[in-house]
């Protein structure tokens, strides 16, 4: 009697998820690493969220501030067991909690930003922001007068190393001369650091300030000094409208939204993607209104030879700070050099220590 | 090093000094009354929130900056609460508190990030701001640096100079003596949680609305802990907390500097002389401790008599 009984209650079971299943909508959860409200990062991830909420059986949340280790584990692995189909983690340290709990929840599909390790339901995906990053190195080297270029920077990590020299290539494509100078701070977002960093470069003579931080304290510091910035992540003017020039910025939801019709129709494979410009995912924010017509002229054609395909920016000659050939002429740098970057181009000041 | 450098280093180290000398005064007060409130950060975050939401709201620097004051009390009245009342142990709830302020202003302020509020800019002070070199280094800044300019002195007339600033240093010596003199400690110490909570609430305040116009979880980043350290720098002086605080606001502004001007020195090490120097300089007071002054009965609960 007490076997039947069981039995009874797990063809319930049984029936109750099919019938769910049938009728289920696809959920979607993200992970952030700060609030989205920053203007930054997160912000710009939660923007290709936002992209998802027309779509037709999608339902999207997301958890945000959630620190990198086991507090992310934890949050990834409740989303698992209330059925999220398929999560995206934003955070480069999100990598290894998510490898775990992808393999206790093999029904789920996992997609990690910025990483390198993958697994049978786990992909990883980033977007070519060097690109959109040597555009705005462009503007800087266009519109600076000291040929003196400040660049915040939050961590010596490849990523944030090979931002810095397609920032210098276009610095230098337009102003052979200007130099770059780098100041790290080791944080992500920090606005009270971040400032004193810009303040510290602009001591030293730099007028044009970019960053690769989170926070807008930069271009706070380049606006009281009423010099001119760069911003990142996202359209930062709001933050310095007489000092913005331009800022590289995301685009995820037209990402976000082939992968998620990929779900859908069960053609999603774990992968490692690396789109570019010609998609869409990065992009130059809008110029201010300082920047002359004949810039603005000379950057959107880079632009249009980066989506053709006909500039590859790390394409040889390019020396180091020693001054020794690192891509040998003619040669395209493959995209492993690019993802393991340690080492700062020609014109480039500061150490990558 | 020229003084084209040395001049903006200076300056910058006055002003990344300040948020940390209010806190340093605030924690001071608070030791000479016998309380060890460990819960600074806490307290100075809790004020960096209410400074930028009353800010936001209001439009009003001022009234932000002394509302951050008064909840730099408030939370400080939780310490008071738990040590006073219930003499429960100091160390465990001063870390209590440091835990719950940065947990409670990350909750509440999550949905102001990313906004900018009014606050204070720099005003060059007519006069003082034309005397070569100390000019540009004292007198080009916000007006809550200028503030921090008067409240030494003041807080050590009051402790040193006048009579309830004698019983609360009573409060803090001996308070078997001060209780049989007919001092109400427990009063006193009171007072002294309050007004230094009241010092630590300013100093987060500083950093939203004068160093940053913007809020953000962590946004104290530790100057709270810097701050607790710098007490036992100062020997418990007004006076040298001031020099402890730019020497710490300094080196965090030189580490930056020397990167800018392309030093060949690794990041990392540069990064590391604010906390290597807090290692020293604890060191150095330890070493030399017959000059230190800090309150004989610090961090011991006034039991009831009967």
């Amino acid at each position: 009697m007490r076997v039947l009984r069981a039995l009874a209650v797990v063809l319930l079971c049984l029936c109750c998820s099919t019938v769910q299943a049938a009728e289920k909508e696809l959920n979607v959860g993200f992970i952030y690493v700060s609030p989205i409200g920053d203007a930054g990062w997160s912000y710009a991830h939660d923007q290709g969220r936002k992209g998802l909420d027309g779509m037709a059986g999608v339902k999207t949340s997301y958890v945000e501030a959630v620190a990198e280790g086991p507090d992310s584990e934890r949050v990834m692995q409740n989303m698992a067991r209330k059925g999220y189909d398929l999560i995206f983690a934003t955070s480069f340290g999100y990598m290894d909690p998510m490898l775990k709990v992808a393999k206790q929840f093999p029904d789920a599909k996992f997609m990690h930003c910025s990483g390198f390790k993958m697994a049978d339901n786990m992909g990883n995906y980033f977007g070519r922001m060097y690109q959109a990053r040597y555009l705005s190195g462009m503007v800087a080297g266009g519109m600076t007068k000291s040929k003196t270029i400040g660049y915040v920077a939050a961590f010596p990590i490849p990523e944030v190393i090979r931002g810095i020299n397609a920032f210098a290539l276009g610095v230098q494509a337009v102003n052979p001369e200007a130099t770059v100078r780098v100041v790290w701070t080791k944080t992500w977002y920090d606005p009270a650091t971040e400032k004193e960093a810009a303040k510290s470069l602009l001591d030293v003579g730099a007028d044009v300030i970019a960053q690769h931080q989170d926070s807008p304290g930069p271009q706070e510091a380049a606006q009281e000094k009423g010099v001119y910035s760069i911003g990142y992540n996202s359209d930062m003017s709001a933050f310095a409208p007489k000092a913005h020039l331009t800022a590289p910025v995301w685009n995820w939801a037209p990402f976000y939204k082939n992968v998620v019709e990929q779900v859908q129709k069960g053609t999603w494979k774990a992968e490692s993607v690396w789109p570019g410009m010609e998609t869409g995912i990065v992009d130059l924010a809008p110029f201010g209104a300082m920047v002359p017509k004949e810039l603005q002229d000379k950057v959107m054609a880079a632009k249009a030879d980066i989506i053709a395909g006909n500039n590859k920016i790390f394409v040889g000659p390019v020396k180091d700070q020693k001054g020794e050939i690192k891509i040998a002429e003619g040669v395209v740098a493959p995209d492993a050099d690019l993802l393991g970057m340690t080492w700062f181009v020609q014109g480039v000041v500061g150490t990558t220590e | 090093m020229e003084l084209a450098i040395i001049v903006p280093l200076l300056a910058a180290a006055v002003q990344s000094g300040t948020p940390i000398l209010y806190a340093t005064l605030g924690e001071i007060f608070t030791e000479k009354s016998g309380v060890l409130n460990l819960g600074v950060e806490g307290v100075m975050i809790i004020g960096a929130l209410t400074a930028f939401v009353v800010a936001l709201t209001t439009g009003n620097p001022v009234l932000a900056f002394v509302a951050a004051g008064l909840a730099g009390t408030l939370a400080s009245a939780i310490h008071g609460v738990v040590c006073l009342w219930f003499k429960g142990n100091q160390v465990v709830s001063g870390l209590a508190l440091a835990i719950l302020g940065t947990g409670l202003a990350d909750y509440l302020g999550t949905g102001y990030v990313g906004q900018t509020a009014p606050g204070f800019s720099p005003v060059a002070l007519p006069v003082l701001s034309g005397i070569p070199i100390l000019g540009p280094i004292f007198f080009n800044h916000d007006p809550l640096v200028y503030l921090t300019y008067l409240i030494p002195p003041l807080m050590w007339l009051l402790l040193m100079r006048t009579r309830p600033g004698l019983c609360l240093r009573a409060a803090g010596e001996y308070p078997a003596a001060a209780t049989a003199a007919g001092l109400d400690v427990d009063g006193h110490r009171w007072w002294g949680i309050l007004m230094g909570g009241f010092f630590m609430g300013l100093g987060g305040a500083y950093l939203s609305l004068a160093y940053t116009h913007l809020w953000t979880n962590n946004l104290t980043g530790g100057r709270g802990w810097i701050a607790v350290a710098l007490v036992i720098f100062a020997f418990w002086r007004p006076g040298r907390a001031v020099f402890g605080a730019y020497l710490f606001g300094g080196i965090m502004a030189l580490q930056l500097r020397l990167q800018a001007s392309g030093t060949q020195l690794p990041s990392s090490l540069l990064l590391m002389l604010p906390y290597a120097l807090t290692v020293i300089v604890l060191v150095l007071s330890s070493w030399r401790r017959g000059m230190s002054e800090a309150p004989a009965a610090l961090g011991v609960n006034v039991e009831p008599a009967d």
